[in-house]
């Protein structure tokens, strides 16, 4: 992959990129991967009968244990704990919904088996977002810091991760320069 | 926040403090740093998300990435949490605060 270009003006405006095989395969094994997590997230959500009743979903009131989750859905404040239980049971469902339609839109438009990805300004923001939320999962997971090396030793078990972080970051910033060009 | 060789240097801006009465005190959204959201793509959403031009944008990013938190918007509690709600949509880590 060259980086997102952009092609086109006005409402044709395209972002275009060519990805290999090998980059489709891990641009889409991460996305779906963060996909299900999230839906097992949302799995959790309490049922009862006033759910039934008003067809309403609340969301749990509290935090995801995994700090992977807890990070792609963050409380409403940080020092009112009453305000985040009671924000989360009504805006967790949502985000999560946003995030996997986020997921959905890349798993629709990058081929399984690589090639070229033409999206317009909007899909290309959702991509942003999805590819923001992989990124945000994998940093946790690698707890990335702003001080830490372009290489690990070698004895580091983060070390063999480490590329696959710092090119979804550079395939993000390409397509955000893209888009603000 | 990540640096990356595109970051343009920020402009001056006026700050954004707001003189009401002590009953209507707006809350306020709060961004905070993160080590993975990049610098371009947290300007990117100021503009896209509150209307902000260019300069206001990297001024507020920069904030955050220096400050390690910063105001980007304020107003009535429903605004302040639809506000936070599309932060979080777009990753970034914020919450909300009713300064006492």
């Amino acid at each position: 992959m060259n980086g997102w270009r952009r092609h086109g003006r006005g409402a044709r405006t395209r972002m275009v990129a060519v990805l290999d095989p090998s980059e489709a395969a891990v641009v889409r094994g991460l996305v779906g991967q963060i996909r299900d997590m999230l839906t097992e997230r949302a799995a959790q959500a309490p049922t009862d009968e006033l759910v039934e009743l008003t067809g309403v979903h609340v969301g749990p009131s509290t935090p995801p244990t995994e700090a992977v989750m807890a990070r792609l859905l963050p409380d409403f404040s940080t020092d009112d704990e009453r305000l985040s239980a009671a924000l989360r049971s009504l805006r967790e469902p949502e985000l999560i919904a946003a995030k996997e339609a986020a997921a959905d839109l890349v798993l629709e438009t990058c081929p399984v088996f690589g090639g070229r990805v033409e999206l317009s300004r909007e899909q290309a923001e959702t991509w942003l977002t999805a590819l923001n939320d992989v990124r945000l999962a994998l940093g946790t997971a690698l707890e990335v810091t702003e001080e830490m090396p372009e290489v690990l030793p070698e004895n580091d078990p983060r070390a063999d991760h480490l590329p696959v972080y710092q090119w979804l970051t550079w395939v993000q910033d390409s397509l955000v320069t893209a888009l603000a060009r | 926040m990540v640096s990356t060789p595109l970051e343009a240097a920020g402009t001056q801006l006026e700050p954004t403090v707001d003189e009401v009465g002590i009953a209507d005190v707006p809350w306020q959204t709060i961004v905070w740093n993160d080590p993975v959201n990049l610098m371009s793509y947290v300007t990117y959403v100021f503009q896209k998300l509150f209307g902000y031009d260019r300069d206001k944008a990297t001024k507020l990013m920069l904030d955050v990435h220096h400050k390690g938190r910063a105001i980007v918007s304020s107003g009535s509690r429903e605004k302040v949490e639809g506000d936070v709600a599309r932060l979080h949509a777009a990753g970034l880590w914020a919450t909300m605060q009713q300064p006492s």
